[in-house]
């Protein structure tokens, strides 16, 4: 059974697991979906492209920012059969910018296939980050460790 | 009268004595609720206008005294003031002038690569393109050489050239002009026309600043003009701005004399809103001006992570491994990330350039342009403050004279990593002032090497416990118990009154007697925000929390913004305040980069922060974290696997590298009983702490329990009150790993 204690201003309540096995009665507030002021994935409610997502890492903000945007956004308004067919000039492109900084853009094939992949399912913010996609290794892009929480990878995207 | 003056005659020397009996008696029968002190009231009984004359006298004369020492107390801290101002303002002018070395971000290969194009370039490129800039463009060329290090003789082209220069100056501003409408369109150009204003203020001083400095003025004013994002931009300030840093030679080539996002500051904030700008406004040119010599990198690996390194050279390579394994740089970017600050204004996608080594000494907010500690004039569109801020002392430190000052450290930046990590290699006993996160981090951290390097790890703070401000007592004496088990000597409720240097060893005095000796001193008691710029700005200054004073989208005027730990924001869930955390940094840093390109968006995610200290006690929390909130703690029954590493470990994702030897100290520690900790016999193993403000949950300390972030952040999102906090912890499922 769980026990109380009050330590003056401060309650220290002990748990059992079978103590917190029924379900919460706390009521949480109903999530607004375009609540304008929140974080927001890697698509906007508009259907656009937020650059801003942590998910992305630098590339949108990087010398290769441009090129980048250009291939992606080409992708994903694309609408022919193979999506992203008539896009092969714009990624063309971003490759070479990425090869020119090969300190910053490593693993250059993984990334541009991670975004394509990426951009197939649109995920909110906090699992998109998970599989950081588009960030190398070394450099510093990861968004998750920009903000460096010990061990959450949702909460990093800040 | 007379009486008065014979009975004061009398009295006075029992007055004073009484008064300072008094004073000390006061104190004593404080609680006594105002009784007065025990030798009044007998002269009070006994003469009664006398023994009222002296109660009189005595009231008089503590008046008198206190309003003596409080002139004094402020006088000596308004000239101690006034004297570190002085000696800061010294320390400022004295810095010596860097040369063009620090401002080259980019690898010297390229740099040179570019120059070394360049020059045979300009001449071809600049004949087609018109007749005017050729003679301007043969000086170039001419000065040129001297920049890329070729023999001095060269200049002496320059002067030769001069003669001819005059009578172009006047014609070259507007020819320039169309010219440099073609640039774009050429390539070698671009490159040409920034080496072309860092050439020209290298030839020593030789050619008079005026001509020489208005072809790339003119090249310079058109470029972002043919760019076509400003229109705001003055042409006037321009050429002064630039005449002026050709006046000041060895400096300030490379700094471009507008910018349209300019961020002063470099760290964390600075970068994270660089970030969001470039995202936001394509081809955004963005200037960092920080007065450190580093590009922008993150801090909270300086007092954890890097310590726990085993590579040797870790303070030359400043990398470390992250929660995830992956092994990265403190630095946010490679330099390959950054363009030049002479590269900026061309740039045709834009991009982030860095000028370092380069306070702002002044901020023109009418004139929308800033003044750097080397008289370069940047104008702006967008500016952001994230000065961040400098680490406090302790008085009596600064005021106990050179010696002891050369053996402490305020810890912040990189510099100071490296001094400390070759300190803690070298003495015998290192003494931590300072028992908040950074100060319990380094102590854990320089305990862990106390074993391997025979050195003594003292920590001194004036709370009862580790992170008292932070943790509710019990929590906080539990934490001390894992400190002291990393090896730290801990002296709690410990007030520095001296320190002196004697026999080379450094002695600490405490207020209440004890005397503790040691080689070194950290002192990590505080961040003072770094609000310089207040004053030539004219920006609120906030009085309850320091730093600037911003509205709920980080905004201070019309286009200047500020983020990070100089920003006293106002946040719409949990009101005013100012927040030194790292995340707070990247998601303000963020939010200031996304309002500077009109997304009018006000503080709304809330950021997290977190500590570790040692294996067994590692936190995440989020909110108001205030000790002197009532609390509600929800904890499961401990187990051995209640531990960072261990919780990590089993969930898949690696903490931070920690050597095997961590393994043998997890189980006993979990399971046993601290005894030091008080009666009771649970450990804190897991849990979840709220911490309440009007029945509201407004913190959240989630106890060795990880990735649970967004669940905290929603409850304090909501703002509810809750009747029972036991159910909103079982959202938390603790007891899960």
């Amino acid at each position: 059974m769980s026990s109380v204690r009050d330590e003056g201003k401060d309650r220290i309540i002990f748990v059992t697991k079978e103590d917190h096995a029924t379900p919460s009665s706390a009521e949480l507030v109903e999530e607004d979906p375009d609540d304008p002021y929140e974080e927001r994935g890697l698509i906007l409610p508009s259907g656009e492209i937020n650059w801003n997502c942590p998910c992305l890492g630098g590339m949108a903000s990087g010398p290769c920012g441009t090129e980048f945007k250009d291939a992606f956004s080409c992708f994903h308004y694309s609408k022919e059969e193979v999506k992203g067919s008539e896009c092969l000039e714009h990624f063309r492109a971003m490759q070479e910018c990425i090869q020119r900084y090969p300190e910053l853009y490593p693993q250059e094939d993984d990334k541009v296939q991670k975004e394509q992949s990426s951009e197939t399912e649109p995920t909110s913010q906090d699992s998109a980050s998970a599989e950081t996609p588009g960030a190398d290794s070394t450099s510093a892009t990861e968004p998750d460790s920009d903000s460096m929480p010990p061990n959450t990878k949702g909460s990093g995207e800040s | 009268m007379l009486k008065c003056r014979t009975v004061w005659k009398k009295l006075a020397p029992l007055a004073r004595a009484s008064s300072t009996l008094c004073r000390q008696n006061v104190r004593r029968t404080a609680l006594n609720n105002g009784r007065t002190p025990a030798y009044v009231p007998v002269a009070h009984m006994s003469s009664g206008p006398a023994g009222g004359g002296r109660a009189n006298q005595i009231y008089v004369l503590l008046v008198g005294a206190a309003c003596v020492g409080g002139g004094v107390y402020t006088y000596r801290t308004v000239k101690g003031d006034g004297q570190r101002y002085q000696e800061r303002i010294e320390e400022i002018s004295s810095r010596p002038i860097k040369t063009q070395d620090s401002y080259i971000q980019t690898e010297p290969p390229a740099v040179e690569a570019t120059e070394t194009e360049a020059v045979p370039e300009p001449e071809p490129e600049a004949a087609p393109s018109s007749e005017e800039p050729s003679p301007p463009a043969a000086d170039v060329e001419a000065v040129i050489p001297p920049e890329t290090s070729e023999a001095p003789p060269e200049t002496s082209e320059a002067p030769p050239e001069t003669s001819e220069a005059p009578p172009e100056t006047s014609e070259a501003p507007p020819a320039a002009e169309p010219v440099v409408e073609a640039p774009p369109d050429e390539a070698a150009e671009p490159p040409a026309a920034p080496v072309v204003e860092e050439a020209e203020p290298s030839a020593p001083c030789e050619p008079p600043p005026g001509e020489l400095t208005e072809p790339p003025a003119a090249v310079e004013e058109s470029e972002p003009s043919a760019a076509a994002a400003e229109p705001a931009e003055p042409a006037e300030p321009q050429p002064e701005a630039v005449a002026e840093s050709g006046d000041s030679v060895a400096a300030s080539l490379k700094v471009p004399s507008h910018a349209p996002y300019l961020l002063i500051g470099g760290g964390t904030a600075s970068f994270a809103a660089a970030r969001s700008i470039r995202a936001r406004d394509p081809g955004a040119k963005v200037l960092i001006v920080t007065e450190e010599p580093d590009a922008p990198y993150m801090r909270p690996p300086l007092s954890k992570e890097l310590w726990f390194s085993d590579d040797p050279s870790v303070t030359e390579t400043l990398r470390f491994k992250q929660w995830n394994g992956k092994e990265r740089s403190i630095f946010f970017q490679p330099p390959s990330f950054y363009i030049t600050a002479e590269e900026l204004s061309s740039a045709e996608n834009g991009g982030v350039a860095i000028l370092t080594n380069r306070k702002v000494v002044h901020m023109d907010v009418r004139g929308n342009k800033i003044k750097l500690d080397d008289d370069t004039e940047i104008s702006y569109d967008k500016c952001l403050i994230a000065t961040g801020g400098v680490p406090r002392n302790l008085q009596v430190i600064e005021r106990a004279g050179e010696e002891v000052m050369q053996k402490t450290t305020l810890f912040r930046k990189i510099e100071d990593f490296k001094e400390l990590d070759k300190v803690s290699r070298n003495v015998k006993s290192i003494t931590i002032i300072g028992g908040g996160f950074l100060g319990s981090e380094l102590a854990c951290a320089l305990g862990r090497r106390s074993s391997e390097f025979d050195l003594e790890v003292i920590q001194m703070y004036p709370e009862k416990g580790n992170m008292g401000k932070v943790l509710p007592e019990y929590l906080s004496n539990w934490t001390t118990e894992k400190v002291k088990s990393e090896g730290v000597k801990i002296i709690s409720e410990a007030l520095v009154k001296s320190v002196v240097s004697k026999d080379d060893k450094l002695e600490i005095q405490l207020k209440d007697g004890r005397l503790v000796k040691t080689d070194h001193i950290v002192a990590a008691v505080g961040l003072e925000p770094n609000v310089d710029l207040a004053k030539s700005a004219g920006l609120e200054v906030d009085s309850d929390f320091g730093g600037f004073r911003v509205n709920a989208e980080l905004q201070a005027r019309s286009n200047i913004w500020v983020a990070g730990d100089a920003a006293c924001f106002y946040d719409i869930r949990l009101g005013r305040r100012r927040v030194e955390h790292h995340d707070h940094a990247v998601v303000s840093g963020r939010l200031a980069g996304e309002n500077m390109t009109g997304a009018n968006k006000p503080y709304w995610h809330q950021s997290m922060f977190w500590s570790d200290l040692g294996p067994d006690v590692g936190y995440e929390a989020i909110g108001i974290v205030d000790s002197s909130l009532p609390t509600v703690g929800v904890f499961a029954k401990a187990t051995a696997k209640d531990t960072p590493r261990a919780a990590t470990e089993l969930s898949g994702t690696g903490i931070r590298s920690e050597s095997e030897t961590e393994d043998t100290a997890t189980s006993p520690v979990a399971s046993s009983t601290p005894a030091p900790s008080g009666s009771h016999k649970d450990e804190y193993g897991k849990g979840v702490i709220f911490y309440l403000r009007d029945k509201v949950v407004v913190g959240i300390i989630l106890w060795n329990v990880f990735n649970r972030m967004p669940i905290a952040r929603k409850i304090i999102k909501d703002g509810e009150e809750h009747s029972d906090l036991n159910e909103v912890a079982k959202l938390f499922n603790i007891h899960d790993d």
